[in-house]
């Protein structure tokens, strides 16, 4: 499967990542190179097989689960400090309501 | 005997016993610091400063009784791991300027057990890569060089690059290190120390940097075997803040160092011998494997017939979990933002991303959000899981028959910058014997082996079955002891 420059593009958008008119063609040659050369797995029989979905070996305890309570917070000003922008306790973006 | 000679576990035998203070210890290694990294570029931030004030807040717990298993050991931390206080960057310019409110689980036992930090080792961006090359702060001079061509900048593999570099070129005793897909035994080879990434869910992930959380572990670097058992048992544990770590005890591995391999049997998978693989690899593979017959191991041949789709299934799997890690770096709440006056929020995300993620970066997230979007799930991800299975299940039929697997580190020895970056694919190659332990959740150890040609070092790989890294240290340690391996680098600390 190929991808065509409309589908680079689309993939960028969905990423969030600006990509120039000027990349687009590398982009693409690499992103090709990639796809096809993982291409080769749809050769593997995997029927009847159960996806793996996590690192844990097989045969480990499952992820525990805990009781489902507040067990951190009240710390904006720690949050914020790394924040590029931000007005009193919040996160500051660009407008985005009219 | 200069104090950056010691192994760790010499160290912490001199400083029990008063034949050096941790800080005559730390000054040596903040000095081996100031005089070889600013060729090596192994650190990225250098807390020397902090480091001189732990080894005397050291010394005065070790003068009240208090000393901890690594009291006063000076160690390197890839700048994976977040450290309060401390600017940690995954390598990335998205994450320049970034200091931690808190510290990682991994590096928060480490201080526990006593050690002290010399500063934040240099990476791969966001721990991808196989070079250290991706790092946005410049690459990692390889310490050691070819006899032929002294002057071929080598690079010290990755993506832990700058902590087997600062071990190998004893600025450290030992490093912190990640391994996604090699990102510790592969650096840990091309520098001539040893390298451990334990099974999945033996050390906590909670404040690394998360590249791809289904194959990430933490693990250590040493000059020994024994120093990375050392290392492993202060940085393992259960902890309720990573839902995937292992509420299990912590066995003394250093101890697993001296037992006996006499009655193991040791696998040799047959598809690993591969088309095309140097003559020098095939040989030293061979070597070990003797090496443990003569130590009373049994060899035992394997297959392993799914083992030729593990790389393409890293690179679906791996980048797929990126795209959805990495896609917390906005330029809203933590990093770099870059927008122009008239951005709204979207170009605000997309410019940001796009100047603060390098090239390797931006290419894994892309395959990661295609391999994932609508219409190509099943063909790619699902598919994917499923080969990690047929993977996974291989093992688990291996062991069976076997009680570890011996296999070569990585498929050369250390490139020159330059070498195998025209194409990704090539570049992603160099994992193709670590990256089925991390699809497996299997522990792998690289024990440096012997040297190529050119004077580089190689390394051999032990796996074990979960959370048997006893045994993997015991087949490790026996091949040291074997390969006798004494060769040092051209750079390094009192050379």
């Amino acid at each position: 499967m190929s991808l065509d420059t409309a589908t680079v593009r689309r993939v960028a958008a969905l990423a969030r990542i600006r990509l120039e008119e000027e990349e687009v063609a590398r982009v693409q040659g690499e992103l090709n190179g990639i796809l096809g050369w993982i291409e080769q797995l749809q050769a593997v029989n995997t029927d009847g097989i159960e996806p793996m979905s996590g690192g844990t070996p097989e045969g480990i305890a499952a992820m525990p689960l805990r009781d489902d309570v507040v067990t951190d917070g009240g710390q904006a000003a720690k949050i914020l400090a790394n924040a590029p922008d931000s007005e009193g306790e919040y996160f500051s973006v660009p407008k985005v309501v009219e | 005997m200069h104090p950056t000679d010691f192994t760790l576990a010499g160290a912490v035998a001199a400083l029990e016993e008063g034949v050096i203070s941790a800080e005559e210890l730390t000054r040596a290694h903040v000095e081996a610091v100031e005089a070889l990294n600013p060729r090596l570029n192994a650190l990225i931030t250098v807390t020397a400063d902090q480091a001189m004030e732990a080894a005397r807040a050291s010394d005065a717990r070790r003068k009240r009784g208090e000393a901890g298993p690594l009291e006063g050991i000076p160690l390197a931390i890839k700048d994976l791991f977040c450290t309060e206080g401390v600017q940690t960057t995954a390598g990335s310019k998205i994450l320049e300027g970034f200091i931690p409110p808190y510290e990682s689980t991994v590096t928060s036992q480490l201080k526990r057990d006593g050690a002290v930090f010399l500063g934040k080792a240099n990476l791969d961006e966001f721990a991808m890569g196989s070079s250290n090359l991706t790092s946005a702060y410049g690459g990692v001079l390889n310490p050691w060089s070819r006899r032929n061509d002294p002057d071929a900048r080598l690079v010290p593999g990755g993506s832990s690059g700058g902590s087997a570099a600062a071990v190998a070129a004893r600025m450290a005793l030992g490093a912190t290190g990640t391994d996604t897909g090699g990102s510790i035994r592969q650096p840990a080879a091309f520098c001539g120390i040893a390298g451990i990434k334990p099974t999945y869910g033996r050390c906590s992930r909670f404040g690394i940097v998360a590249y791809a959380s289904s194959l990430d572990q933490a693990g250590p670097f040493g000059r020994t075997v024994e120093d990375c058992a050392i290392l492993l048992r202060s940085m393992a544990g259960f902890d309720p803040k990573d839902s995937t770590s292992a509420d299990r005890p912590v066995p003394d591995f250093a101890a697993a160092c001296g037992r006996s391999v006499k009655g193991l049997r040791i696998g040799v998978p047959r598809e690993y011998h591969m088309d095309g693989m140097p003559a020098e690899i095939e040989k030293l593979w061979r070597q070990g494997l003797d090496w443990l017959r003569e130590a009373g191991a049994e060899i035992v041949d394997i297959s392993l017939p799914h083992a030729r789709y593990a790389l393409p299934t890293y690179y679906i799997v791996a980048p797929a979990e990126a795209s959805s890690n990495l896609a917390r770096y906005d330029g809203v709440r933590f990093g770099k933002r870059v927008a122009e006056p008239n951005s709204d929020l979207r170009d605000l995300y997309e410019r940001t991303r796009a100047a603060g993620f390098g090239a390797e970066v931006r290419r894994r997230i892309m395959i990661g959000t295609y391999v994932l979007s609508a219409g190509y799930y099943d063909a790619y991800y699902l598919k994917a899981q499923k080969v990690r299975a047929l993977i996974a299940r291989d093992f688990r039929e291996a062991w069976s028959k076997v009680d570890a697997i011996l296999a070569p580190a990585t498929p050369s020895a250390a490139f020159a910058e330059g070498e195998n970056s025209d194409d990704p694919v090539q570049m992603y190659l160099n994992d193709v014997f670590t990256v089925t332990a991390n699809l497996a959740g299997l522990p792998g150890l690289s024990v440096p082996a012997g040297l190529d040609p050119q004077g580089l070092p190689l390394g051999l790989q032990v796996l074990g079955r979960p959370f048997d890294e006893e045994t993997v240290f015991a087949v490790g340690a026996a091949l040291e002891r074997a390969a006798d391996f004494r060769a040092l680098p051209g750079m390094r600390a009192g050379a």
